[in-house]
């Protein structure tokens, strides 16, 4: 137990599950002078076990009825497969809830009416050299508008601009946003962080030209690309920049065939 | 048209991850830099390349890409295969380098 940092042992006989010897039954068989007997005289027998295909909610519900810290899983044949513990449910709650809300923290979503419609309004933040999570922005983007039909290669457009804006921001800023607003006809893709700034606008807008370092480009970045292609397969494009941040504004309407 | 089992059962590459044997790939693209790939290669194309990470699958992933073969030995990480895994895209290996590669996929898509 100690060397496993644990507080029971399960005994077994080829698999099958006869007891396990607790903390507390050491305890009580110390204090009662038994401690050099064998342990399955003072093992705990009348054991209550899950099965490997419950669902883990029945494991916390199990925590809640019974005063146990840990129970012992069995497959079908009965046999012993493993041990569940509080803290193992608790790690793993944790861990989900962690996920989940990195993910609500990531999007934000929201509406606003311009011409008398009302539209919805995905807002993505993004961190600065965060390649982990780097193209999640885009692919809620295009899961979106697949839900509202659109057509692939317009889906295609949307999806080549944001994942670039996207990964500006990653690469190139020290932080900031993707926000698509989905209209009747168009999806409005605006990128904005907040610095450093692009010196040279005209040169960022040329093929071919990049300020990525060595490691950025060996991941297949900056190559000169991004803004180009956004501007390519977009409708409108607008491009402001400054030591405060850059605003890239794309438009891609749902009918043009480009 | 090839199916992205194919790739390996014909063209004999290593399998890192492949969901969907029967889908179908009708071209293929060779590069290393994703703003390329993400802006010249056709859907349904195959991807060559030498980019073993997360990112890639992204990209492929957002154009409609099938698969991904790695050349020259290179190995995925844990985390581009689980991501490959949620996308539906199967990813290879092979010792070859791109341009072996993309001579063989061209000649079985009847490309050459």
């Amino acid at each position: 137990m100690r060397d496993n940092s644990i507080t029971g042992v399960p005994v077994v006989s080829d698999k099958r599950l006869l007891g396990i010897v607790s903390m507390d039954d050491i305890i009580r068989a110390l204090d009662f002078g038994h401690i050099n007997e064998t342990v399955e005289h003072h093992m705990t027998k009348n054991l209550i076990v899950l099965e490997d295909d419950m669902p883990v909610s029945f494991a916390i519900s199990y925590f809640d009825r019974y005063s146990y810290h840990r129970f012992p899983v069995l497959n079908k044949h009965k046999e012993l497969v493993g041990m569940v513990t509080t803290r193992d449910i608790t790690t793993r709650l944790l861990l989900e809830i962690n996920h989940e809300v990195e993910h609500l923290e990531r999007m934000n979503r929201s509406t606003k009416v311009t011409d008398g419609l009302e539209r919805d309004v995905h807002t993505f933040a993004i961190l600065k050299h965060d390649f982990e999570n780097a193209g999640f922005a885009s692919t809620e983007i295009k899961k979106r508008l697949k839900q509202s039909g659109i057509a692939p290669a317009t889906i295609r457009r949307a999806a080549i601009a944001s994942y670039e804006l996207e990964m500006n921001i990653v690469v190139h800023s020290d932080g900031g946003r993707i926000t698509a607003e989905y209209g009747p006809d168009e999806v409005v893709i605006l990128s904005e962080d907040s610095g450093p700034g692009i010196e040279d606008v005209d040169k960022a807008m040329e093929q071919g030209f990049s300020t990525a370092n060595e490691w950025i480009r060996s991941l297949g970045f900056g190559a000169g690309m991004g803004l180009p292609n956004v501007k390519s397969v977009s409708d409108e494009f607008s491009i402001e920049s400054s030591a405060n941040g850059t605003t890239v504004r794309s438009v891609i309407g749902f009918d043009t065939v480009k | 048209m090839l199916k992205v089992g194919q790739l390996e059962t014909e063209l004999g590459y290593t399998v890192f991850t492949m969901m969907e044997p029967d889908a179908t790939t009708t071209d293929g693209y060779t590069s290393d830099l994703l703003s390329d790939v993400m802006g010249n290669a056709a859907e349904g194309s195959t991807l060559i390349t030498i980019q073993a990470h997360k990112n890639t699958v992204a990209v492929a992933s957002l154009i409609g890409m099938r698969a991904i073969i790695l050349c020259n030995g290179r190995t995925p990480t844990e985390d581009m295969v689980g991501a490959a895994m949620k996308e539906h895209i199967a990813i290879f290996g092979t010792d070859e380098s791109q341009f072996t590669v993309s001579y063989r996929l061209a000649k079985a898509l009847g490309k050459v």
